[in-house]
C-alpha cells in the first residue's frame, strides 16, 4: 500500500477512555474480579428469588445442622438456613460498601476540588483538617463514630463514609491541582467560563479515572469495615442477616458448628478479593506506568 | 537536619490541634444528655443533674468547654471513666503494654514474611513464584483479620489442641505462656501488614534491580546473591522501612478486632467494652491516644527516611 493510500484513509483515533477500557478487557485478573463482583451483585439483587429459605425463619427441629442436601451451608443456632442468610447478607455488605463510598465521594470530591482549585488559606485549612482525620486510623474512627451515632446499619454506613472521606479529599485535591494547569483548563478560563463551570465541566471529567480506581478499592475496605462493625455489634442488628454479625454469633459455636463461621467469612474474602482485583486492574488500565 | 526537624515538628502542631477539635466534636454527636446517663437512677433530681453538668463543664458555652478540655488533655488528664470510675489516662496506660507486645510481635512476623516474599517476588518477576506471592498477598489484604483469627482458633485450638483459644498471660509472669497466648493473635494481626510490606518490597526491589548500579555490579561478575542482597536490597529497603513504621499505626486498628476475637485485655478490647458500656470519655481518650501515636509515627517515619538516606541528610 502506498503512503498516499494510507494517508487517504480516514484517521481513526481512539479516545483515552476507549483505550483504557480495551486494556481493562485484556486484563485477565481484573475480568475475574469483575465476574466475582457481578456474581455477588446478582446474588444480592435476586436474593428473594435465589435464597432457598426465609433468612429469618427459625426452626427448632433443625438447630446447628451440618451442611447437607437440604441445607447446603448448614443451619445456625436458631435453625435458620446459613446459605439463605449468606445470600441476604450480601445485600447488607454490598449496600454498605457502595453507600459509604458514595457518602465519602459526595463529601470528599467537592471539598478536595475546592482545596485544589482555590489554593491559599482554603487549601491550607482543608489540608490540615484532612491530615487530622487521616491521623485517626480508619477503623478506630469508624468505631468511635458508630459508637456515638448508635448501633445500626445506616449509622455504620455514615461512620464508614465519614472515615473514608479524607482519602477522597486528598486524591481530588491532588488531581485538581495537576489538572488546573493544563492547557484545556486555561483555554476554558480564557473564553470566560465561570469558575464553577471550569471545575464541573472541564476538571471533574478529567479526574474521574483515579477517583474510580480509589472508589473500587475503598468499596473493598468499606465491606471489611462494615463486617467488622457488625461483628462488634455496631452494624446490622439481628435478626437481619449480615456477614459480620453471623461471624459474631458463630464464634460461640465453633466446636459444635464450624460451618456457621466458614461460609460468611469466605463470602467476605471473595467479594473483597473481587473488588481488589478489579481496582488493581482499573489502575493498570488507566495508568499503565503504575504496573 | 535540625532545620528539617524543627519544620516537621512545627507541621504536626496544627494537625494535632485539628485532631483535638475532631475528637472533642465526637462528643457532640452523642445522643441525649451525658448528665442523664451519669445520673442513673437520680436522673429525676434537677440538683444532681446541675451538679454533674457543672463538674463536667457542660453548663458552659461550647468553645469554653473545648478550651477547658484541651487544657486538661495537655496536662495528661483525659477525663474520668464513667464505668470503671478511674482516670481514663490510667486505664489506657494499664492496657497499652498488652497491645504494644501484641503489635511488636505482629510487626516482627509481618517483616519476617513480607520482606523475603517481596524480594523473591521481585527477583523471580513474572514467574510462578511471583504469581504465588502476589496471589497470597492479595488474599492477605482481602481477608478480614477477625475471620482469620476464628479460622485459626478452629484449626489450632479446637481441632489440634496446640494453642489456647483465648486469654492472655503477661511476659513478666510466664514468658512461655505469654508467647503461647499471643502467637496466634500476633500472626493474625501480622498477615495483613505482611501483605502490604510484600507489595512495597516487591515494587522497590523491581525498581532497584533495573538501576545502573545493579547492572554495573552484575557486569563486574558478582554473584547474583550478592547483587541482590548487597546492592539492590540495601537501597530498596529505605522506602520499605519508612512505610513499615506507618504500618505500626495500622496495627492499632487491627488490634481492636483481634483482641476481641482472642479475648486479650488490651487497648482494642478496652475501646469495644467502652463502646458497649457507653463509656464515652474512654472512647474519646483511646481515639486521641491512637491519633497522637499515629502522628508521632508519621514524624518518626519521615525522620527515619532522612536519617537512612545520606543524600537527603546532607541536602
Amino acid at each position: 500500500m502506498s503512503t498516499l493510500a494510507v494517508a487517504a484513509q480516514p484517521e481513526r483515533i481512539d479516545s483515552p477512555t476507549r483505550r483504557s477500557l480495551r486494556r481493562l478487557m485484556r486484563h485477565r485478573t481484573a475480568m475475574l474480579g469483575l465476574a466475582i463482583v457481578v456474581l455477588f451483585v446478582m446474588i444480592a439483587v435476586l436474593a428473594p428469588l435465589v435464597a432457598p429459605y426465609d433468612p429469618t425463619r427459625t426452626s427448632w427441629t433443625a438447630i446447628r445442622r451440618a451442611p447437607s442436601a437440604l441445607h447446603w451451608f448448614g443451619t445456625d443456632e436458631n435453625g435458620r438456613d446459613v446459605l439463605s442468610r449468606v445470600i441476604w447478607g450480601a445485600r447488607a455488605s454490598l449496600l454498605a460498601g457502595v453507600v459509604s463510598v458514595g457518602i465519602a465521594m459526595a463529601a470528599g470530591v467537592p471539598i478536595g476540588m475546592l482545596a485544589g482549585f482555590r489554593g491559599g488559606w482554603i487549601d491550607a485549612l482543608i489540608s490540615r483538617f484532612t491530615d487530622a482525620m487521616l491521623a485517626c486510623p480508619f477503623l478506630i474512627l469508624a468505631i468511635a463514630l458508630a459508637a456515638f451515632l448508635g448501633p445500626a446499619l445506616e449509622n455504620a454506613m455514615i461512620a464508614i463514609g465519614i472515615s473514608a472521606t479524607p482519602i477522597f479529599i486528598r486524591l481530588a485535591r491532588g488531581a485538581t491541582m495537576a489538572a488546573k494547569v493544563e492547557d484545556y483548563v486555561e483555554a476554558a478560563r480564557a473564553i470566560g467560563n465561570p469558575r464553577w463551570r471550569v471545575a464541573v465541566r472541564h476538571i471533574l471529567p478529567n479526574i474521574v479515572p483515579p477517583l474510580l480506581v480509589q472508589a473500587t478499592l475503598t468499596i473493598a475496605t468499606a465491606i471489611i469495615a462494615e463486617a467488622s462493625l457488625s461483628f462488634l455489634g455496631l452494624g446490622q442488628q439481628p435478626p437481619a442477616p449480615s456477614w459480620g454479625s453471623m461471624l459474631n454469633t458463630a464464634q460461640r459455636f465453633m466446636e459444635q458448628a464450624p460451618w456457621m463461621a466458614i461460609f460468611p467469612g469466605l463470602s467476605i474474602v471473595l467479594v473483597v478479593l473481587g473488588f481488589n482485583l478489579l481496582g488493581d486492574g482499573l489502575r493498570d488500565a488507566f495508568d499503565p506506568r503504575s504496573r | 537536619m535540625a532545620g528539617f526537624l524543627i519544620r516537621r515538628v512545627g507541621q504536626i502542631i496544627p494537625t494535632l490541634l485539628f485532631v483535638s477539635l475532631l475528637i472533642f466534636g465526637l462528643q457532640q454527636l452523642m445522643p441525649g444528655d451525658p448528665a442523664l446517663i451519669l445520673a442513673g437512677e437520680e436522673r429525676g433530681d434537677p440538683l444532681v443533674l446541675a451538679q454533674i453538668r457543672a463538674e463536667l463543664n457542660l453548663d458552659r458555652p461550647l468553645h469554653e468547654q473545648y478550651v477547658l478540655w484541651l487544657f486538661n488533655v495537655l496536662q495528661g488528664d483525659l477525663g474520668f471513666s464513667w464505668r470503671i470510675r478511674e482516670p481514663v489516662a490510667k486505664v489506657i496506660l494499664e492496657k497499652l503494654p498488652v497491645t504494644v507486645q501484641l503489635g511488636l510481635m505482629a510487626f516482627a512476623i509481618a517483616c519476617l514474611i513480607g520482606i523475603p516474599a517481596g524480594i523473591i517476588s521481585a527477583v523471580k518477576k513474572d514467574r510462578p513464584a511471583d504469581w504465588v506471592a502476589n496471589g497470597v498477598a492479595l488474599a492477605g489484604i482481602s481477608t478480614p483479620n477477625f475471620w482469620l483469627g476464628i479460622m485459626m482458633i478452629l484449626l489450632f485450638s479446637v481441632n489440634l489442641g496446640w494453642l489456647p483459644p483465648s486469654g492472655y498471660v503477661a511476659l513478666t509472669v510466664d514468658w512461655r505462656q505469654s508467647l503461647a497466648t499471643t502467637i496466634m493473635p500476633a500472626f493474625v494481626l501480622g498477615t495483613g501488614i505482611a501483605a502490604v510490606l510484600m507489595r512495597h518490597t516487591r515494587s522497590a526491589m523491581v525498581q532497584a534491580m533495573n538501576q545502573d548500579y545493579v547492572r554495573t555490579a552484575r557486569a563486574k561478575g558478582l554473584a547474583e546473591r550478592i547483587v541482590v542482597a548487597k546492592h539492590a536490597l540495601r537501597n530498596a529497603l529505605v522506602p520499605v522501612i519508612t512505610l513499615g513504621a506507618l504500618e505500626l499505626g495500622t496495627l492499632l486498628s487491627g488490634a481492636v478486632l483481634t483482641e476481641q476475637v482472642f479475648t486479650i485485655p488490651g487497648f482494642g478490647k478496652l475501646v469495644v467494652d467502652a463502646v458497649f458500656n457507653r463509656d464515652y470519655p474512654v472512647v474519646q481518650g483511646v481515639v486521641l491516644v491512637v491519633a497522637v501515636i499515629y502522628v508521632l509515627l508519621n514524624l518518626a517515619a519521615d525522620v527515619l527516611y532522612v536519617l537512612i538516606n545520606p543524600r537527603l541528610r546532607h541536602a
